[in-house]
């Protein structure tokens, strides 16, 4: 058994299972696929992992430009070539030229780490399978300068993603999987809390109450999740709106609903719930 | 240990392969588990499940392997059960009955079925439970529902058996969807096909290039002089137009992701996806919901767009012959269109010569489907292939060669 196990933090509340989960894929030292609703936390798991077991942490944030190789190291032919035609530095040394991308970074620390291979979903489609190898054996060549960087510790790689069908099967079977389901109306109450700690106990609830009701009006394009509940609550708070009004009126809407269709959505509910006798 | 959960998970769909029933085995002999059987079930979903669509299948299994829970069986509908309370005896099987069962699904011939249910449908005039000839529910005959029979076809309401080895009525395409969500990451492969490549639309010059930097340099009498070229791009604009409402909402849904996934990692040089409802008439919608404040005139769009665009339609093309032919025929009533479906189609596709019909009736029931007529009349206008992985890559195929 590790020594070191995934607790919750000051500011962060995870679920048993999701622990559970962090647990195994350090144990197992296999990558750790997270997928859940947008914000849902999924990126702020990493920073809790690596402050969790004392770590540091080394970010990738994957974009559609990204290609795998950018992860593991990038040659700098444009510099060698100004310094051969200038005589600065030594170009006969490669090794100057090579600089390592976040996945080379995280292999060659000294210490162990935490990798957030963070949006992995937005990449290339080949992009996940391109790292197969190097993910399995947490090494790569560089052809280069003939030298190999193979991790001392292998670091604990956790990747998120929002869209699944886009992500090959072998790539799958080598992950440990968690989905982070959406928070019911209790932990959601706790991670408010993590965030607001001195808030008016009415306020919350109301606030609570008033988004998941929100949360179940039909014909919304994207739900509010938890970073626009935590902002609405902030909001709310600092205006000092009366609790009894949150759930009549939901004030300040658009901290929470991005698009205009949305809003109008969420007024024709608000008004037909307001000709309804109070219950 | 547990290789019977194995089995049973794959049983119920979960599609566990070997190499992670082993990191199972591997975390458990690392004491991961813990002895709980609570932990075990969260440990086993993470390593041997990745996809939450699955969790609902894994817990089933484990409910049944490990038996602790109770096994709901929600296919089967409350007033199912009510009926089945006051005759108990209704749905009881003999064990020769059962053994029929894997007997008789050997050799149904499914168009011998239909014909039969055709006949039947025409000379019942009254609702029907029980017995063993007419549709209703119960019973034994192979029509209706909720029955047992080897072998039916289910009309309506809930499966109870789930031996019904057709289902006649509103769920076409339901077996088709495990396929179409296998093929994805396929079809997204196929769907990269659909560029060519060219240095000529502009942008910032990024990439090194080498022959040209050695001439350069050679040039200047070994001074480096470095030549940067814009990386190639793809120049293929797509116009997707998606047949939404009903049935064709799932198909039109993962058409326009895969459509979209493609184009945002950089494959195509313009996308434009527009939603239309069985046919094209003279507006087109920005959103799957059909929105009128967001919509343009058809022959806007027409007009907007180059003839270089290369048009894909996803649509099953099964209509009543009237959306197609008359005036004033759209299905949608505040539709009023003044001319023809027909007419639109063909403006569609004079003006897109480049142009594929993606539709998701598989191919071989494209001649009897309920709406072959239509579907066959759209076929004289478009190319129309299959919304499957190899139909995809033929599609791809005839849109490039097309220019």
């Amino acid at each position: 058994m590790t020594a070191a196990t995934f607790q919750s933090t000051a500011d962060y509340i995870a679920s048993d299972d999701l622990r559970g989960s962090v647990d195994v894929a350090v144990t197992l030292e296999r990558p750790l696929l997270v997928r859940g609703e947008p914000g849902t936390g999924k990126t702020r798991l990493a920073e809790a992992v690596a402050a969790n077991l004392g770590m540091d942490l080394i970010v990738w944030g994957v974009k559609s430009t990204t290609r795998a190789q950018d992860g593991l190291y990038v040659y700098d032919t444009v510099q060698r070539l100004y310094d051969s035609q200038f005589g600065e530095g030594d170009p006969a040394d490669i090794a100057r030229y090579i600089r390592l991308g976040r996945l080379g970074e995280a292999f060659a620390a000294p210490e162990r780490v935490v990798l957030l291979i963070d949006e992995i979903d937005k990449a290339d489609l080949e992009f996940p399978n391109d790292l197969l190898w190097e993910l399995d054996r947490m090494s790569f060549h560089i052809p280069e300068t003939g030298e190999t960087v193979s991790a001392r510790r292998r670091p604990v790689v956790i990747i998120t993603s929002n869209a699944e069908k886009e992500l090959p099967d072998a790539f799958l079977r080598r992950c440990v999987f968690h989905y982070i389901a959406f928070p019911d109306r209790q932990q959601m109450a706790e991670i408010v809390r993590v965030h607001h700690p001195d808030l008016d106990d009415a306020l919350v609830g109301a606030a609570l109450e008033a988004f998941y009701t929100l949360r179940r009006f039909d014909g919304l394009a994207k739900r509010p999740s938890t970073s626009e509940l935590i902002d609405w609550v902030q909001a709310l708070a600092l205006d000092g709106i009366d609790p009894d009004r949150i759930m009549r009126e939901m004030p300040f809407l658009g901290v929470v609903l991005k698009t205009p269709q949305d809003l109008d959505v969420t007024r024709r509910h608000l008004a037909l719930r307001a000709r309804r006798p109070i219950d | 240990m547990f290789e019977g959960f194995f089995h049973t998970l794959r049983a119920h769909g979960v599609p566990v392969a070997m190499d992670e029933w082993l990191t199972l085995q591997d975390a458990l002999g690392r004491g991961l588990a813990d002895s709980s059987l609570s932990r075990f079930h969260s440990l086993a979903r993470s390593l041997l499940v990745k996809s939450e669509r699955h969790f609902d299948d894994y817990d089933i299994a484990f409910a049944e392997y490990f038996g602790g829970v109770e096994q709901a069986d929600d296919a089967i509908a409350d007033h199912v059960w009510q009926w089945l309370d006051e005759h108990p005896e209704a749905l009881r099987l003999t064990d020769e009955q059962r053994g029929q069962i894997d007997h008789a699904i050997s050799r149904i011939d499914l168009d011998e079925m239909r014909r039969r249910l055709e006949e039947r449908l025409a000379n019942q005039t009254e609702a029907h439970r029980g017995g063993s000839r007419h549709i209703g529910t119960g019973g034994t005959s192979p029509f209706g529902h909720s029955g047992w029979h080897p072998g039916g076809i289910r009309v309506g309401g809930e499966s109870g058996h789930r031996t019904a080895a057709q289902v006649a009525g509103e769920r076409r395409f339901r077996d088709y969807r495990s396929d179409a969500t296998l093929g994805v990451r396929e079809m997204g492969v196929a769907l990269r096909r659909l560029r060519r490549l060219t240095t000529r639309i502009e942008g910032p010059a990024t990439e090194l290039s080498l022959d040209d930097t050695i001439d350069a340099t050679a040039d200047h009498g070994g001074q480096l002089r470095l030549v940067f070229r814009r990386p190639r791009r793809n120049e293929v604009r797509v116009l997707l137009l998606l047949d939404v409402g009903g049935s064709m909402d799932e198909h039109a849904e993962l058409a326009g992701r895969l459509f979209s996934a493609v184009n945002q990692s950089g494959r195509f040089r313009e996308l434009t996806v527009r939603y239309f409802h069985n046919c094209v008439y003279d507006r087109l919608y920005e959103t799957a919901t059909m929105l009128p404040g967001r919509s343009e005139p058809t022959t806007d769009l027409l007009a907007r767009l180059s003839p270089g665009h290369r048009l894909v339609v996803v649509g099953d093309a099964c209509m009543a012959p009237s959306e197609l032919a008359m005036v004033g025929g759209a299905i949608d009533y505040g539709q009023r269109n003044d001319e023809p479906g027909w007419v639109w189609l063909e403006r569609l596709a004079a003006r897109f010569p480049a142009a594929a019909w993606l539709n998701p009736v598989p191919a071989g029931d494209w001649h009897r489907v309920h709406g072959a007529r239509t579907l066959n009349a759209v076929r004289t206008i478009f190319p129309m292939f299959e919304l499957s992985v190899d139909g995809l890559e033929e599609a791809v195929e005839h849109l490039m060669a097309r220019s």
